[in-house]
């Protein structure tokens, strides 16, 4: 089977607050309207969207944190609504979140990355194997006696993703992995997200504000108001600026500056992405300009 | 400056005494406590004495920081002192004033008060000195086991404490960051009457409890997505094994408090 993860026609509401009489308010709006996507095994996919599209929403789905109301989610073709498989597809579908001082449960770093394999019951000698494959993956492995709160914001993100690894699934779904860390600690987490998927072919879903961080994916979903609006390869979502902006989305600075040209009446494929490519392109400009005087 | 605070302190080593089972470490600092309680002569101190002086040797854990933990507890020792030379008498009477009346006896047992709680403080630090907090969970949780029999949940206590002890540095960094905004915003913490010092800290207590309750619900989010369900079925990373090490450091600390129970009763 090719598919990771299938949501077909995803509906989902919040359950609405109890007031203070202790009876439910008004049904809160759908937050997630009609969401269906394919996600095949080994890619690398960006989900896009402005803040409250429903993009955590929607990755609560993939662990089965949250149950559809309408449509079904399948992980690896086990329905998230069958409660029997509910541990297997959390153990294949691993999940990273925002904020690594709320994920990380224990006092030191391979006691933290040991605790998944520890609920699943794993021997005790094969976690001891996989915390330190786990730890070695995410290049944290000398640190592994050290407490989390000795660690930077980039380190205890690894640390997060290597407790996640520890589990061994095919996908791992990070939400918002960098929004709170520095550059540096930022282009740590990405290279790590990058090496586990072209390196042990994991799956990978990542959730982002950041547009040049969505630019490395194979794929770029943007998700508005509970719906994909836009669901492609990151030339042929980035070169349309002005849907983009009209989302309430930023687009890469270099696709920006592309368009901008191709806009003015400059031949420059708007479809561009990195700052290789721009400069090449600017290049191929700047010496067509030069032979044409 | 909160960062100062270190709770469940431990400082690590490869000494023989950091180096025992953790629950073998449990076991012993309990019957030092209880044959300290039990005993009530002089001897039952010396050789409790002896023991604690030797435990403290072997650890490698300097004096200087035995006293660090003793120094909190003076006044309470100064306090029992006074009270048992007070109320505790005999006929021998050493001095007198008014309705004072020093004796003998009341001295003796200010000082044994005194060196029995000296020794109660130094034995179990020395413990927590010794024992990293994660191990002494460990040992907690693997001691009660039993009790889980009468559905005491043995499990849930290890793991909030061990929740407990993670989160603690990270709420004394928020509590730091929430003192220095709210005093950029011109609230005075360390200074003023003690009412006004406690109606301070409700601004800064709240946000900290929102903040708490926030990453209460993060964290158990994350601890789903890494399959936790209870301590059915759980394994561990490190297995408490005890080895001859083990028994034979056991073995030293009953005879030590066996000696000190003896001699004890001989000396009735
Ligand atoms: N626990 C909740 N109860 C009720 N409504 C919620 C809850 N969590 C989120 N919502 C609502 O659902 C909508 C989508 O939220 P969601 O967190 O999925 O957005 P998001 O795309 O992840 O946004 P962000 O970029 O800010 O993380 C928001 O309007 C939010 O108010
Ligand atoms: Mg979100």
């Amino acid at each position: 089977m090719a598919e990771m993860i299938e949501a077909q026609h995803l509906v989902y509401r919040y359950p609405p607050e109890i007031g203070a009489d202790g009876k439910p308010g008004a049904p809160n709006p759908p937050t997630l309207r009609d969401v269906s996507l394919t996600i095949r095994k080994g890619s690398f996919t960006a989900v896009l969207g402005h803040n409250g599209s429903g993009k955590s929403t929607f990755a609560k789905h993939i662990n089965a944190i949250l149950l559809p109301e309408e449509g079904t989610m399948r992980v690896d073709g086990m329905d998230t609504a069958d409660e029997s498989c509910l541990f297997a597809i959390r153990q294949k579908a691993g999940m990273v979140f925002q904020n690594p001082d709320n994920q990380i449960v224990a006092t030191i770093v391979e006691e933290d990355v040991a605790f998944a394999p520890e609920n699943l019951g794993v021997e005790p000698k094969e976690i001891r194997r996989r915390v330190d494959e786990a730890l070695k993956a995410v290049g944290m492995y000398e640190y592994r006696n050290h407490a989390p709160s000795q660690l930077s914001g980039g380190q205890k993100q690894r640390v997060a993703i290597a407790g996640v690894i520890a589990m061994q699934p095919d996908c791992i779904v990070l939400d918002e992995p960098t929004a709170m860390l520095d550059p540096k600690g930022r282009q740590e987490v990405m290279e790590t997200i990058r090496r586990l998927n072209r390196e042990q072919g994991i799956t990978i879903v990542l959730i982002t504000h950041y547009m040049e961080e969505a630019a490395e994916a194979d794929r770029v979903v943007v998700i508005d108001s509970g719906e994909v609006v836009m669901d492609d390869t990151p030339p042929k979502v980035f070169s349309q600026v002005e849907k983009m902006k009209a989302l309430g989305l930023d687009v890469p600075q270099v696709t920006e500056l592309a368009w901008e040209l191709n806009q003015a009446g400059f031949a420059v494929s708007p479809e561009i992405i990195t700052e290789e490519e721009c400069l090449a392109a600017l290049r191929a400009l700047l010496s067509r300009a030069s032979c044409a005087e | 400056m909160l960062k100062d605070i270190t709770i469940g302190q431990y400082f690590p080593g490869d000494s023989v005494i950091h180096r025992m089972d953790p629950r073998f470490k449990i076991v012993c600092t309990l019957l030092l406590i209880v044959t300290l309680f039990a005993g009530n002569s002089l001897w039952t101190l010396v050789i409790g004495g002896v023991f604690v002086l030797l435990v403290q040797i072997l650890s490698r854990i300097p004096g200087k920081l035995l006293w660090k933990s003793l120094r909190p507890i003076l006044p309470i020792l100064l306090f029992t002192a006074v009270l048992n030379l007070l109320f505790v008498g005999d006929d021998e009477v050493l001095w007198e004033w008014q309705f004072i009346k020093l004796t003998m006896g009341g001295l003796q047992m200010s000082v044994f008060m005194i060196v029995r709680i000296i020794l109660l403080i130094v034995g179990s630090s020395l413990l927590t000195y010794t024992t990293s907090p994660i191990l002494l969970t460990d040992a907690i949780e693997s001691l009660m086991s039993p009790l889980k029999g009468i559905k005491f949940p043995v499990h849930e206590m290890a793991m909030m404490m061990s929740i407990a002890l993670r989160f603690i540095p990270t709420l004394i960094e928020e509590t730091d960051k929430i003192m220095s905004a709210q005093k950029a915003r011109g609230a005075t913490l360390d200074s003023g009457k003690v009412m006004e010092r406690i109606r301070a800290l409700i601004p800064i207590l709240v946000p900290l409890f929102v903040s708490a309750f926030r990453r209460a619900e993060e964290l158990a989010t994350a601890m789903e997505c890494r399959c936790y369900r209870g301590g059915e079925g759980r394994t561990r990373l490190r297995q408490l094994k005890a080895g001859a090490r083990d028994y034979i450091g056991f073995a030293v600390s009953f005879l030590f408090m066996a000696g000190a129970v003896t001699v004890n009763i001989l000396s009735k």
